[in-house]
């Protein structure tokens, strides 16, 4: 991150169509004055609201937001995803709602992109189409070996995280506290987890994603409650699995 | 970018600096000035050329993390800090004098002045603790004192922030810190739970009354890890006139299990403020360590020192507070008492590491000259002690739980918000007096204690049929009283 640049990011990951816990977000965000948005993947699956998530990505970018692509967005222009039967059907269900346009919008992000010494990426950096979850400091680990960038942003695996590695490669793992900033000390290169907008599986239900202050380098994990219940009452409405409605109120 | 060259004379980031303090193993201190600042400053430096000792470099990124948030009286405050791309410092107020360190040579101290710089290195630990940080290298160079008698903690290099990455946690594989002031559990891997700075103080304390450190000097991963198993020598085995109530103390502050020390620094600070109400267990007059059989159960049964489930910091806290309970123990207060007596109970019922400090204020007169003994002839002062313990006896505590405290005072609220203050105290808990002439002529003791403690106040009233009652019985005391 360059000195001269004082940017506050607001990074979300893993929206999942989710429009109460987006909204609530996005105003939480802004309420923080975020002044630039990084959207890491997974904009659509699961939710009951994939219009309304990808129209809104869509006005994000056209206004100067970075987006990346995720295994669901992948999933609705290639149907060979390998996925469970819950996310398959809510994948069936949302392709038929997006209109042409949206379904190319997805198909046509990235897979990661690179802002000065930042990387964003929705799974990690090793191999970003194969889609592997960063459970600890070994897949942590080779993500970092795979970058140039000091400092990588990705989602995935719905539980908030930060991984350090040390000048002796020696690596670090740490559950965030909300709303404690973090410097991002220069001598060491980090990969930053931001927890899920959508679909939080961390025992906690409350929508995660994190502010970046690009000047201090403090990272701040943030958590807003949001109405979960007309979200799982949208998903049941729509006929998607009664699971992906009942875990929203339990955040796993 | 060019390193900037650290020298005097030089210049960084608009701090001057001067010329060089120390040179350590691990950083070297410069001492540097800032137009805008009038605080004498140092600059510290981490030694991370080629060859260095990598835990340099780690324990400085603590240090740049940690230092930063700290604040209040008992820890160095920072001015600024720079990162490893350019030129990596912390630059903090310098503290004048010198560490505890420099008393090494007047080994042993006599026990009043130990008692006091134990006291004062708790309450510092205390503060520390609040703010979530384990300083997990309490020894006698890491301590300074105030003009104003504080305690000073410094070098927060193996520190541990309970809610920041921890960067010492995988780093090594060996514990890092100073021997002769390292908690068993440390030894474990264990970084997260706060009495381990305890039992450092209890190194400390023992080292500074006896003379002698509790587990010797040995650096060796061997030659530590016997303290998970064998005690010290009891120190009045070493000095026969060592006060009861000291090894009391020094014992629970080395027990092998965290849980079996002070629950909290607040607590430990508590007992060496008011080492008269020490209560004295088994340990107080041991003269001999451990039998044998249990050093061996010890080594052996490996269950009782696992490693425990991480813990939370602020959470521990939370669960071993100083409440204080203000009671009236004048004629008419029957019914309130019983009210804070049950709230009280309801207390420490959910919180089972709570010690409760019973207060009764002794009311001086403006004007009139005091006297101790009442018209017949009894101390007052005894009296009311007397009359707390009563109060306390229904609440079956522990004794190791509950002290008493007569405080003489001209305005009972001021007495009971110094008392607040002096002994950390966490939560209140105080009688509203309804309807009396008393209230009328003094204010509301409790309302002016509820507007300005620092802690939690919890003001208790009597049930409505109770108020009644007492109104009828007292109104004639106190038209009497006035």
């Amino acid at each position: 991150m360059d000195a001269e640049e004082d940017v506050r990011l607001a990074v979300f990951a893993d929206i999942h169509a989710n429009r109460q816990a987006f909204s609530a977000c996005l105003a939480a965000a802004r309420a923080r004055g975020a002044e630039r948005i990084i959207c890491l993947g997974d904009i659509v699956g699961y939710g009951a609201d994939p219009e309304w998530a990808v129209e809104t990505v869509m006005d994000l970018v056209h206004d100067g937001a970075i987006a990346v692509r995720g295994n669901h967005d992948n999933a609705i222009g290639t149907p060979s995803e390998s996925m469970n039967a819950a996310a398959q059907a809510a994948i069936e269900w949302t392709r038929s709602r997006l209109s042409a346009p949206q379904r190319r919008f997805l198909a046509e992000l990235p897979l990661t992109q690179q802002e000065d010494d930042r990387l964003y990426v929705h799974s990690e950096a090793s191999h970003p189409a194969r889609w592997r979850y960063v459970d600890g400091t070994t897949g942590a680990a080779r993500s970092i070996e795979a970058t140039d960038a000091q400092f990588t942003f990705c989602g995935h695996i719905h539980q908030p995280a930060l991984y350090s590695m040390s000048s002796a490669a020696k690596m670090t793992s740490f559950v965030p506290t909300s709303d404690v900033p973090v410097q991002l000390l220069g001598g060491r290169r980090w990969l930053a987890v931001i927890g899920s907008v959508g679909q939080p599986r961390d025992g906690n239900p409350a929508a995660a994603f994190a502010m970046l202050d690009t000047a201090s380098r403090e990272i701040t994990y943030c958590r807003v409650p949001y109405d979960v219940e007309t979200a799982a009452d949208r998903i049941r409405a729509n006929g998607l699995p009664r699971w992906l409605a009942d875990r929203l109120l339990e955040g796993r | 970018m060019a390193k900037p060259l650290i020298e005097p004379g030089a210049e960084l980031d608009g701090f001057a600096i001067g010329e060089r303090v120390h040179q350590g193993g691990m950083a070297t201190l410069w001492s540097v000035t800032h137009p805008g600042i009038t605080v004498p400053l140092l600059m510290k430096i981490p030694r991370i050329s080629e060859g260095e000792d990598p835990a340099a470099i780690v324990s400085f990124e603590m240090e740049q993390m940690i230092v930063p948030r700290l604040a209040g009286p008992h820890v160095p405050l920072c001015f600024g800090s720079g990162d490893f791309d350019r030129q990596p410092y912390v630059v903090i107020e310098r503290i004048p004098g010198k560490t505890l360190y420099d008393r090494l040579g007047d080994l042993p101290i006599p026990y009043e002045e130990a008692r006091v710089i134990a006291g004062k290195i708790a309450t510092a630990l205390a503060d520390l603790h609040r703010q979530n940080v384990i300083h997990h290298d309490i020894k006698p160079s890491s301590i300074m004192f105030r003009g104003s008698g504080e305690a000073v903690l410094i070098d927060f290099g193996l520190s541990h922030h309970n809610q920041l990455p921890d960067l010492l946690q995988e780093e090594f594989r060996l514990p890092y810190g100073t021997a002769p002031y390292m908690a068993p559990e440390r030894l474990l891997g264990v970084r997260d739970d706060p009495r381990s700075d305890l039992f450092s103080l209890g190194v400390l304390l023992y080292f500074f009354t006896t003379g002698v450190r509790p587990f010797g000097e040995s650096e060796t991963l061997r030659g530590m890890k016997r303290r998970l198993w064998r005690d010290p020598y009891p120190p009045r085995k070493l000095k026969p006139d060592y006060p009861l109530w000291l090894q009391e103390i020094v014992l629970r502050c080395l027990e092998i299990e965290p849980v079996w020390r002070h629950p909290t620094a607040s607590q430990l600070a508590f007992e060496l403020a008011h080492p008269d109400q020490a209560k004295l267990t088994a340990r107080s007059e041991r003269l001999q360590r451990d039998p044998l059989t249990t050093v061996w159960r010890r080594r052996f049964n490996r269950g009782l020192t696992l490693p425990k489930p991480k813990s939370d910091v602020a959470a521990q806290l939370a669960s071993g507070p100083i409440v204080a309970v203000a009671i009236d123990t004048e004629e008419g207060s029957g019914p309130l008492n019983e009210c804070l007596r049950a709230t009280a109970e309801q207390l420490l019922a959910t919180l089972p590491s709570a010690r409760l400090a019973c207060i009764n204020v002794l009311k001086l007169g403006r004007i009139t000259i005091d006297r101790t003994l009442d018209e017949q002839g009894n101390n007052k002062h005894i009296d009311r002690l007397v009359a707390l313990r009563h109060w306390a006896s229904p609440l079956k505590l522990d004794e190791s739980r509950l002290t008493v405290h007569v405080l003489e005072a001209i305005d009972p609220a001021s007495a009971i918000l110094e008392f607040t203050a002096v002994n950390q105290v966490d939560h209140i808990v105080i009688g509203a007096r309804q309807n009396s002439m008393m209230r009328t002529f003094l204010g509301s003791v409790s309302a002016k204690v509820a507007a300005e403690a620092a802690c939690t106040v919890t003001v208790v009233r009597p049930p409505r049929s109770a108020v009644a009652e007492n109104k009828s019985s007292s109104t004639p005391k106190a038209i009497e009283a006035s």
